[in-house]
């Protein structure tokens, strides 16, 4: 995974609240067997109305997403994920996610920040205000700042640890893989297996 | 101390826990289908891993497969070509595969407790938000994403931070025609979709005790609707009777020790919630949504509402825009809406009780005639079942469609969708914009509603017939 230490771009105000995973990527788009690609799915039911943000030629550069409360509800689809990082986008802000697609961002190297609902609403004026305006997300100090405004958010040391040292989940477990069989040989043996039919 | 069921599960799947890191988790149980597992078995293969315990891992292809002509090669080229990669996944790597047209085959939260592999006190996982199903037998389940699938085939564990625990108390008893669908609609309604976020629901009560399984898995399969990763049911002698002689439930001495330890699993009686909400099951009645996300539910005698009725802004434009697209006036009585298409099926109310209950209703009836009414059994097994108890006559007679297992119109990703602008009243788990087909207006409703709706045209109720 690549290191994620700081990232400045402009920004995007997606002004909607409960955005869930069917509107950021619709099932029909869930056929690839590969990681890319999905950029063309993102928010595909929206992007037929010439007026959706994401359509307007000012935000065309924009890699953060400002979006609306609830965030990423529903489906645990990862592919909302893959569909926000294939189009370009580094940073999600808002201020509550669903807890999956949190949990999926934050594996797949997609920062995302919580801030307070007036933070994310102070954002949204100075975007469309100014649509370039250069927005900096920094794991380092944990500071979202813009113009003279410098917002601090949490993320969990081990999460941003992670995330700095661009580590993967498997890797560090894979360390740990003893206290895996010490924990395999005390489990109960009544416990149900799958029988696998080897073919 | 003092432990909540939930916090029972967790502490006995903990290899490892230590400050300032996650819990890493044990994985008892993990389930597999097409759409969100390719990409998984691609970071296996590129970082040259296996998986760790192909015997607690089992598959089924139900996402994205047609539930007509299932003898034939799959039409869609795309879904073709996900179906067979699962196929040669799970043959790379030793992993039991229910296809299309296996017997076993069919939606993975109806086949793995059909099968006796969900059973008390496991962890339970999938790449798919709705594995609170299995939480209905006292399982820790909860849906994951596709680096967590690939985590969990590599590993056998997951790094989790503990959630918090909350209480829902559902007492007194239903009144006929009250489901359990009405139930979990009803609580989704008060604390909302965002209500249960960070939380493991524990549903408890008198009126959750006298539930059927089946009716249970309804219930915790739409934890995730609240905001929930995970909903749990504590296990009694109904879930133990279920479970009995299943094919993979434990036999002989085995199931006397597996008992021993699930009759333990309960939330001790001075065990802290971090939050407790209590509903009155005597004051519930049928339950139906209006909206685009499952919180905007109402009762069905109710009339839909006007978003001046919220006060939370966030509410308000999210009540404007969902009228907007479900094209519906505040004021209008809910039993005026004028349904084009039913959908009985999903991991919600596809097995077979929702089924029975629904051809009861359906029994010597006719579908209305400009309506379409399509039943998906969950499983192949419940098809069987149903075909074997001459339900799909009662259906075909009442000119229903009888089709083969599957997720299907519940997410519309093989050709059962809804037209644009079309309205159905569904017993699937969710009404977002566009979920059953790009345009399409869904209701979610209980099976009994989804029956008597077949027949009247407009959303009804048992009652109304
Ligand atoms: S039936 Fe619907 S909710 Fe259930 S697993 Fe399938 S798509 Fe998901």
């Amino acid at each position: 995974m690549e290191k994620f230490i700081s990232h400045t771009g402009s920004a995007l105000p997606l002004k909607r609240s409960n955005v869930d995973t069917d509107q950021i990527i619709p099932a029909v788009y869930l056929k690839r067997v590969t990681r890319s690609g999905f950029e063309d799915g993102l928010f595909a039911a929206w992007r037929s109305d010439p007026e959706f943000v994401l359509n307007k030629a000012e935000y065309s550069k924009a890699s953060i997403l400002v979006a609306g409360a609830d965030f990423g509800t529903g489906s645990s689809r990862e592919h909302a994920v893959w569909a926000l990082q294939n189009y370009g986008f580094k940073v999600v802000i808002s201020s509550r996610f669903a807890d999956i697609f949190r949990g999926n961002s934050l594996k797949a190297g997609l920062l995302t920040v919580i801030l307070g609902q007036s933070d994310v609403e102070d954002l949204w004026s100075a975007i469309e205000e100014e649509p370039s305006l250069q927005i900096k997300v920094d794991l380092d100090t944990r500071l979202v700042s813009y113009k003279n405004q410098a917002i601090s958010f949490d993320l969990d040391d081990y999460t941003r640890w992670r995330l700095m040292e661009g580590l993967d989940d498997i890797g560090l477990t894979l360390r740990k893989i003893d206290e895996v069989e010490n924990f395999e040989e005390k489990r109960a043996k009544y416990k149900p297996k799958t029988l696998p039919v080897l073919s | 101390m003092a432990k909540t069921l939930a916090e029972k599960v967790w502490d006995d799947h903990l290899v490892r826990s230590a400050s300032g890191e996650p819990d890493l988790l044990y994985i008892d149980l993990h389930l597999i289908h097409e759409v969100t597992s390719p990409q998984a078995f691609d970071g296996l293969r590129l970082a040259n891993r296996a998986v760790r315990r192909p015997d607690l891992t089992i598959a089924t292809e139900d996402h994205n497969v047609p539930t007509l002509n299932i003898d034939k090669p799959i039409a869609d080229p795309v879904s073709r070509l996900q179906v067979d990669t699962l196929r040669k996944n799970c043959q790379e790597f030793g992993i039991r595969l229910h296809s299309l047209g296996d017997v076993e085959q069919g939606i993975v939260h109806v086949v793995g407790p059909q099968l006796g592999l969900t059973q008390p006190g496991m962890t339970i996982v999938c790449g798919d938000s709705h594995t609170s199903t299995h939480g209905a037998f006292g399982a820790l389940a909860f849906g994951i994403g596709t680096s967590e699938v690939e985590h969990v085939l590599a590993t056998q564990t997951l790094p989790l931070s503990r959630p918090k625990t909350m209480a829902i108390n559902v007492e007194g008893s239903l009144k006929p025609g009250v489901t359990s669908k009405d139930i979990i609609l009803a609580i989704i309604a008060k604390i909302g979709t965002g209500g249960g976020q960070g939380y493991i629901l524990e549903y408890r009560g008198s009126a959750i005790r006298a539930l059927s399984m089946e009716a249970r898995m309804t219930i915790c399969n739409m934890s995730i609707e609240a905001g929930a990763r995970a909903g749990l049911i504590a296990p009694d002698e109904t879930t133990f009777a279920y479970l009995k002689d299943r094919p993979h439930a434990p036999k002989g001495e085995d199931w006397q020790r597996a008992l021993a330890y699930w009759s333990g699993l309960k939330s001790d009686s001075d065990a802290k919630f971090d939050k407790e909400i209590t509903l009155d099951a005597d004051q519930l009645s049928p339950f139906v949504t209006w909206g685009t996300n499952p919180g905007q539910g109402i009762a069905l005698d109710g009339v839909i509402p006007s978003p001046q009725d919220f006060t939370d802004p966030e509410e308000v434009s999210a009540a404007e825009r969902a009228l907007v697209y479900m094209d519906l006036k505040a004021g209008t009585p809910m039993k005026k809406i004028k349904i084009d298409t039913v959908f009985l099926g999903s991991c919600t109310n596809g097995r077979i009780e929702d089924l029975r209950a629904a051809a009861e209703i359906i029994k010597g009836k006719k579908v209305a005639s400009d309506i379409r009414m399509m039943v998906v059994p969950g499983s192949a097994r419940v098809r069987l079942q149903a075909e074997a108890e001459g339900l799909d006559k009662l259906f075909l007679e009442a000119g229903a469609e009888w089709r083969s297992a599957g997720c299907s119109m519940c997410l519309g990703m093989n050709p059962d969708q809804l037209a644009p602008g079309e309205r159905s009243a569904s017993t699937s788990n969710r009404n977002f914009e566009g979920r059953q087909g790009k345009g399409g207006r869904t209701h979610l409703v209980s099976p009994l509603v989804a029956a008597a709706t077949a027949i009247r045209g407009t959303l009804s109720s048992p009652a109304d017939l």
